[in-house]
């Protein structure tokens, strides 16, 4: 008996040491930035912020938001900052109840839930800042087929299932030079409740009233047909299927080929310029606070420098904070977020495209305004 | 303590005296089942709380617009399908398992092959979800279209044939690999419990060695292989992410296996919906859950009724 | 011997005689058979157009039916029955090997391309694309489950305990009613109740690894329960009465007898509850999120957690789509080795501390 709790021992001590020996050496890449000569930012001139800053919200703003929070903590590697990309309904809900400093959401808040935001806000304003633009690209895996055009009617057609072969006539008179095989086209649209969709519904319901009748929705709003999780599950089914088309963030595309869309009788296709550029030309929504810059996307532009199929994705807290950690960390964050070397670092890391100087100038005066009280 | 306490007892009053030890150990096994009682208590004050405003509300304002029933009906379909398919597919297939394990594999390599089925369990059901889509998937395309063709007489196989695979019969098939570890564990731990008596006096009556499983060892095992099956499809049943993954959902109900519209599973419908969820939308992805409970409430039940028709051959009762 | 048996089925075939003469396959033959049914398969699936799936099919069926008849025509229904079933039971064996292979395989083959010491060293923080490593979030698994184990077996195994040694009654036919519930609560509520709980109790911003661990034991408690409980069930009854009579008291019966005797199973049980809930990743999404660097405290602040990790790479990955998905299948893959190690471990535990029986 004795030598079997000596056993016991012996293997729990073992188990023991061995965790405790990989907890003890610590992560190699976290060692020196509590001293503050981590010096990622290029300056090295690291700023007296420290607590804690907590955002939640759209899980697409995840990879951009591991590059912003790479590059805040360069600068400030006092602060713990977390993002829960926990999905959009979520962070509103969390910025709401006032468990996260400030909320992603690829939705403005809708009125109701805008007087409870400045309720938390202690009373005072609230800001919405469109920070991150993706492209939503139609994809499709065509064998032989490297361009593909399409105008909005035909797209709708396509994803309501009027139009099921790649010879249709319809495909045909859009690009009059291809040659279009008889596959069968097996359109593929997301399973989850997404922005994307919500977003490609919208564009599709405005650009093609007459093919697309269903109200835009986080949901796909048509029953049946092949769906896929998330952006990665789409691209995954896409790739793997001939004859398939979707829709995604236009970085994620990859070989697949991505479709040119009719905007004002051209061609465009899916570039980061010109998703910035219909974000900048929007018109802002009505009845909405001084800093408030949610805007309402101009699907129907007519200017063939613009891309009408775009995710805006906006960044949403509060003017006033009430203790002066939580404002100083949010105004530092955001400051770092629009401006030039942030938007390029997650330009690079999530694909997505840049705001416009415009679009800059307007946020930095609701950045200019956060304040404690 | 207890020790030095016990011989001072006169043997004929044992029933009546109650030892500290033993009156601390029984009130620790009583309260830890209490414990269960009144989390399980929690989980289903919570659920019933947060479903309350779906179930309530009128019919409009449920997430499609025809009220509640007809929103969790092809989810519950989905989920039975699922989980039926995973079941009929793991149950035969875990019990030769156990089977081959404790009575057929060579003696040395047994406790090794035991190790490898487990490993069955030890991958994290993302990685089923991706292995799903990205291999197997594929792999049953042909599959499809063959049952398409040949089969469609059969309402399950009506077709027409998904062309990416990813439907229900994919991921029954999926399913029943991921509960097929949990089966046949606990159909191997009783196979080899079966009283060596029995199985000896069997096989000294000259029967096979088949005869012998039949006689000794499947009645013994048989409630034992029960309570797998359930915890099986428990998991079966509940199961998110791998489904989330591969199934093409979002359809009406149908028992159609093999198209691309699928109805979805209740669970993977909570998983897909609940991130971008908000107000009713919540309210109502949490009454699909409660239905979810209420049915593993069913089948449970009807488990326990299946088991307790028989006699147990417990040690212990 | 072989020879003369062989002669001797022909003789009395058409009309068995009155003596029964025990009649026997050589010893190589059921093989022997199975072997040519293989290689029937394999010519059949040749004349329909190759490919190894319809040979491996084709061949096992024909190999068991030769096998079947082969045997039934020599040594009688009895032995072709027992060799069915023993091709039979191979098979499932067979057919579970191919699931496990295939995702072996795949999760090795993409897995190991970042299987490295800086995955091993390194966190998140502050990685940007490629490098970076999954240190935070092994942690912050082995944290969680750990203190999902410390919370849920002693409550498990004490239930299953009541259940099968002092429960009587209604409370227990409750329980064991109510554990079979439990088994049946999705992974996602198990995580909204602990979300929900936590909030009630210690406010709005509150979030701890403890979260994710309470979550884990809402789904791992049933099944601790479950496996427990059958397992003592099977502790035969004359070794408590063996012990009662030696005067020995009832907890002690169960602490030195039962369970030992038990031990095998019991572990075989907990481990299997510790692989459910290792790869859960919608509980503990909502209650410990997602953090990029280390947090070794369950008790204050966010963590990060394999499956959660591995999640994320693969769903939401940027630009460097390549080094997110190596990251992932990485994730996977120690995932893995973490539960085969626990599963090992399982196994010294029950070989070290099991009573030798006669089996």
């Amino acid at each position: 008996m004795k030598l079997r709790n000596g056993t016991r021992t012996l293997a729990l001590s073992t188990a023991l040491a061995a965790t405790l020996a990989l907890a003890a050496c610590g992560a190699d890449n976290e060692s020196d930035s509590g001293s503050g000569g981590g010096g990622g930012g290029g300056g090295g001139e690291t700023q007296e912020l420290s607590g804690a800053l907590a955002g939640a919200g759209a899980s697409s703003q995840q990879a951009a938001m591991e590059a912003w929070q790479a590059g805040f903590q360069g600068e400030y590697p006092d602060v713990q900052f977390s993002y829960d990309p926990a999905g959009s309904g979520a962070g509103r809900e969390q910025f709401i109840a006032g468990t996260t400093a400030f909320a992603g959401s690829d939705a403005a808040l809708d009125e109701e839930e805008l007087a409870q935001a400045q309720e938390r806000c202690g009373g005072g304003e609230v800001f919405e800042l469109p920070n991150y633009i993706s492209p939503i690209a139609v994809m499709y895996n065509l064998e032989g087929v490297d361009e593909l055009n399409l105008s909005p009617a035909t797209i709708a057609g396509i994803f309501s299932g009027a139009i099921t072969t790649w010879n249709d006539p319809a495909i045909a008179a859009d690009n009059p030079d291809a040659t279009l095989p008889g596959t069968a086209i097996t359109p593929v649209h997301r399973g989850d409740d997404s922005g994307t969709t919500d977003n490609f519904t919208d564009y599709l319901f405005q650009a093609a009233p007459d093919v697309w009748t269903s109200e835009p929705d986080g949901e796909w709003p048509l029953e049946g047909g092949e769906a896929a999780n998330g952006t990665s599950g789409v691209v995954e089914v896409v790739t793997s299927t001939d004859g398939a088309i979707t829709y995604a963030d236009a970085s994620r595309a990859g070989e697949l080929g991505v479709a040119n869309i009719a905007v004002g009788g051209e061609f465009v296709a899916p570039t980061p310029e010109a998703a910035a550029a219909v974000v900048e030309n929007s018109p802002a929504l009505e009845g909405r606070g001084e800093y408030d810059f949610a805007i309402e996307l101009n699907r129907l532009t007519e200017s063939a420098e613009e891309y009408p199929i775009v995710l805006v994705s906006y960044h949403i807290g509060c003017i006033q904070y009430d203790d002066q950690e939580a404002a100083d960390n949010v105004k530092a964050f955001m400051e770092y977020v629009i401006s030039e070397d942030g938007q390029a670092a997650a330009a690079e890391n999530a694909g997505n495209a840049e705001i416009s100087d415009t679009l800059r100038e307007q946020a930095q005066t609701a950045v200019d305004a956060i304040t404690a009280g | 303590m207890t020790a030095t306490k016990a011989p001072t007892e006169p043997p004929s009053q044992q029933r009546v005296v109650r030892r500290p030890g033993d009156r601390v150990f029984a009130g620790a096994a009583r309260g830890s089942g209490i414990f269960i009682l009144l989390v399980l208590a929690g989980v289903a004050a919570f659920l019933i709380s947060e479903a309350l405003p779906a179930l309530t509300a009128s019919s409009e304002e449920i997430p499609g617009g025809e009220g509640l029933g007809s929103y969790v009906w092809p989810l519950i379909v989905g989920t039975l399908l699922g989980a039926v398919i995973a079941l009929v597919v793991a149950t035969p297939l875990a019990v030769g398992i156990a089977l081959y394990i404790t009575y057929y594999a060579p003696r040395r390599i047994a406790a090794a092959m035991g190790y490898v089925i487990d490993l069955l369990a030890a991958i994290p059901s993302v990685v089923y979800g991706f292995w799903g889509l990205a291999v197997l998937a594929p792999k049953l395309v042909p599959f499809h279209q063959w049952t398409a063709d040949n089969l469609s007489w059969i309402p399950l196989f009506a077709g027409p044939a998904s062309a990416s695979g990813r439907t229900m019969l994919t991921v029954g098939l999926v399913l029943a690999v991921m509960i097929l570890p949990i089966i046949s564990a606990i159909a191997r731990e009783v196979f080899s419990q079966a009283p060596a008596l029995h199985r000896e006096a069997a096989l000294a009556l000259g029967a096979t060695r088949w005869e012998m499983i039949k006689m000794a060892v499947l009645p013994y095992g048989k409630s034992g292989v029960i309570a797998g099956a359930m915890l099986g499809l428990g998991r079966a049943l509940g199961e998110t992410m791998a489904v989330a993954i591969i199934l093409s959902g979002g359809g009406a109900a149908t028992i159609n296996l093999i198209t691309s519209s699928n109805p979805s599973t209740i669970a993977s419908n909570i998983a897909l919906r609940f991130p971008e969820a908000t107000g009713l939308g919540v309210n109502t992805l949490i009454a699909s859950g409660l239905v979810l409970f209420v049915i593993t409430l069913a089948v449970n039940m009807l488990a326990r009724w299946v088991v307790n028709r028989r006699a147990d051959f417990s040690g212990a009762n | 011997m072989s020879t003369d048996t062989q002669s001797a089925p022909q003789l009395s075939a058409p009309q068995p005689g009155p003596v029964r003469v025990e009649r026997r396959l050589p010893r190589f033959a059921p093989l022997g058979l199975f072997v040519l049914g293989i290689v029937l398969g394999a010519a059949l699936s040749a004349a329909t157009g190759f490919s190894v799936t319809s040979t491996v099919v084709y061949g096992v069926v024909l190999g068991t039916l030769l096998v079947y008849v082969g045997t039934r025509a020599v040594e009688g229904r009895r032995k072709a029955t027992d060799r069915l079933v023993t091709c039979l039971v191979t098979t499932a064996f067979g057919i579970a090997m191919i699931p496990l292979i295939s995702l072996v395989y795949t999760v090795l083959d993409k897995g190991l391309a970042r299987f490295d010491g800086d995955f091993f060293g390194m966190s998140m923080f502050r990685i940007v694309g490629e490098g970076g490593g999954a240190y935070h979030a092994i942690l912050g698994t082995l944290i969680i489950t750990l203190v999902a184990t410390i919370i849920s077996v002693p409550i498990g195994l004490f239930t299953a305990i009541y259940l099968v040694e002092y429960g009587t009654g209604r409370l227990k036919k409750a329980i064991t009613f109510f554990v079979d519930v439990m088994t049946g609560i999705p992974s996602i509520v198990a995580g909204l109740f602990a979300f929900a709980l936590f909030t009630l109790l210690f406010g709005n911003d509150f979030r701890a690894g403890i979260m994710g661990a309470v979550a884990l034991s809402v789904l791992m408690i049933p099944v601790v329960v479950r496996s427990c409980e059958e397992v003592l069930k099977l502790v035969p009854n004359e070794l408590r009465e063996a012990s009662y009579a030696l005067g020995v008291p009832k907890w002690r019966t169960v602490v030195k007898v039962v369970l030992p005797t038990a031990i095998a199973g019991l572990g075989t049980g907990i481990t299997l509850s510790v692989a459910r809930v290792v790869g859960e990743t919608a509980p503990l999404l909502i209650t410990v999120g997602l953090i990029t660097g280390t947090n070794l405290n369950p008790f204050d602040g966010r963590m990060a957690t394999l499956p959660v990790f591995a999640f994320y790479q693969l769903t939401q990955p940027g630009t460097a789509t390549q080094a997110f998905l190596d990251r992932a299948w990485t994730a996977a893959l120690v995932l893995i080795i973490f539960v085969m190690a626990l599963n090992i471990l399982a196994r010294l535990i029950s070989r070290f501390f099991a009573p030798k029986t006669g089996r």
